[in-house]
């Protein structure tokens, strides 16, 4: 029972990361059909700032993670400038491709400029650990969670909420709609973008905290993993994204718990497959009807 | 001077010529038609007049300045509002949030409320309606919901490209009737419609479209009455 509890807080914790990148994910393909490959990619770019800041302008914790979540934003911006909207009406393959080329673009450019090692993260806070009933909870594991919920809780607000939210909902239905009642689809597209990679780099500090260590390739792997978790929740739903997030770090504890830590990522692949096969649309996927 | 003015205009539509020099005018207060056959190019005209398409050549003049190059939140900003072919109302939103979208650009308060008091009493169907998903309504209702939705924005002129399409007979009526209630409060329309004989009998004037081009004009009684006309939009 205790280990029990102990995965599952151990599971949230890292679901909570996924949960936060495949955000990037789903709102990103809710709104131009682009799966951004170089997501994973904007979190190491987080890592990365959290990093320096906190190394070398003694940044806490707090001033790290939203300069982290604004420089992050402003390079998914820059991103879609430059790289996919000069492709907004070319084949889809096209700006997936380009996205993959981004993606080894920011990797071996960072790795160009601050080398290939692994780094150790800064302690910016430092590790307590609680004990509840013979359940290990770390101060650092309640940060994340909290953190992750609290953003998620924002980002639903700014998309039922806000003018720039529902703009961002009627854009990813209907662009030329959108359009015609006034919407600007250039803005609202890279609002997306600022959004969903700031929440990227939110996590990429919250990881290094976690898990102490960083380098220029950490991105794949959990990018990988997000953009499975947000199409288990049904890509393009923003709750499903989260559920998914959740549901994925769950999985990955739960295997490794039970012995099978080498099977790991082939586990949420496999979770991949079966999804894609017994329902398509993900969770909270739609099956879009339209009335003609 | 006329309120909007398309001269010459010409647009590619992919690797088509869908416009080819298409001229005319619509003054303040009308209801202008433009008829014509699948693939005439009238939508195109229209989407080009919202600035969701660029001209090759030729020129959209409203209220003395050229719109042809500016984006469509701009136009719509300028007072053009357009229901386009199909409906496209927003799913997975409801109807009162579908309006909303509609006054996206206005910022009083007191006014957007207003336009909804408005839009309410032209269809009160959508009053009962507006908690529900928009995608659950009917076509009929749907076709209300976008027409409800233009007008949110206060438009000086709407566009309506093919209202009544796909819509039971009785809705047609409606539809029919509502455009002209509309042009009655200070709404000047232009009216794209393959439902030719409908469209002219409420129109001030006519255009009548062949493969990019204007074949005939006249007011919407002259265009009714021509024989050309009956014969290949009105049936004989």
């Amino acid at each position: 029972m205790t280990t029990l509890f102990q995965q599952l807080i151990n599971g949230l914790s890292l679901g909570s990361i996924y949960a936060l990148l495949a955000l990037g994910y789903t709102m990103v393909y809710g709104i131009i059909k682009l799966i951004n490959f170089a997501h994973g990619d904007i979190y190491m770019l987080g890592a990365f700032w959290g990093y320096y800041t906190i190394n070398f302008w003694h940044f806490n914790f707090l001033f790290a993670l939203l300069s982290a979540m604004i420089v992050c934003a402003a390079a998914g911006v820059v991103i879609e400038y430059f790289a996919y909207r000069p492709l907004r009406h070319a084949p889809r393959i096209t700006a997936l491709i380009t996205a993959i080329g981004v993606s080894y673009f920011l990797e071996n450019g960072m790795s160009y400029l601050y080398g290939a090692d692994t780094r150790d993260f800064p302690q910016v806070i430092k590790q307590v650990n609680f004990n509840f009933w013979g359940v290990r909870v770390s101060n650092i594991q309640i940060l994340i969670l909290a953190t992750a919920c609290l953003l998620m809780i924002l980002l639903q607000l700014i998309i039922k909420k806000t003018k720039m939210g529902r703009a961002m909902r009627a854009v990813s239905v209907d662009p030329d709609a959108a359009e015609l009642v006034g919407i600007n689809l250039n803005r609202t597209i890279s609002f997306t973008f600022a959004l969903g990679s700031s929440m990227a780099g939110a996590a990429g500090v919250l990881i290094g905290l976690y898990y102490n260590s960083i380098d220029p390739l950490m991105g794949m792997t959990p990018g990988i993993k997000a953009f499975v978790a947000a199409v288990v929740g049904g890509i393009g739903s923003v709750p499903g994204a989260s559920l998914g997030g959740f549901l994925i770090g769950l999985l990955e504890t739960a295997v490794q718990s039970v012995g099978l830590s080498a099977y790991k990522d082939a586990a949420v692949y496999l979770v991949l497959i079966i999804i894609l096969l017994v329902l398509p649309a993900g969770i909270f996927g739609k099956n879009v009807k339209e009335k003609v | 001077m006329a309120m909007l003015e398309v001269k010459d205009l010409a647009v590619n539509y992919g690797v088509i010529n869908a416009v080819k020099g298409v001229s005319f005018k619509i003054n303040e207060g009308e209801i202008v038609s433009l008829i014509g056959a699948n693939g005439a190019g009238k939508t195109t005209i229209l989407k080009t007049i919202s600035g969701l398409l660029k001209p090759v050549s030729g020129t959209v003049t409203y209220e003395g300045k050229e719109i042809q190059k500016q984006n469509a939140p701009k136009i719509v900003a300028a007072g053009i509002s357009q229901v386009p072919e199909g409906r496209h109302i927003f799913p997975g939103m409801t109807v009162r949030e579908n309006l909303q979208m509609g006054a996206f650009l206005q910022n009083d308060r007191m006014a957007i409320a207003g336009s909804f008091e408005t839009v309410y009493s032209r269809f009160p169907v959508l009053k009962e309606r507006l908690n529900q998903d928009a995608a659950t309504l009917s076509g009929g209702e749907q076709q209300m919901l976008a027409m409800g939705r233009a007008l949110m924005s206060r438009p000086k002129l709407l566009l309506l490209d093919e209202p009544s399409m796909g819509l039971a007979p009785i809705f047609i009526n409606e539809i029919f009737e509502i455009v002209k209630a509309i042009k009655d409060q200070g709404t000047t329309v232009l009216l794209i419609e393959q439902n030719a004989k409908k469209a002219l009998s409420i129109a001030d004037h006519g255009y009548v479209l062949a493969s990019g081009e204007v074949k005939l004009t006249g007011t919407g009684e002259e265009l009714l009455a021509n024989e050309n006309v009956q014969k290949a939009y009105l049936g004989g």
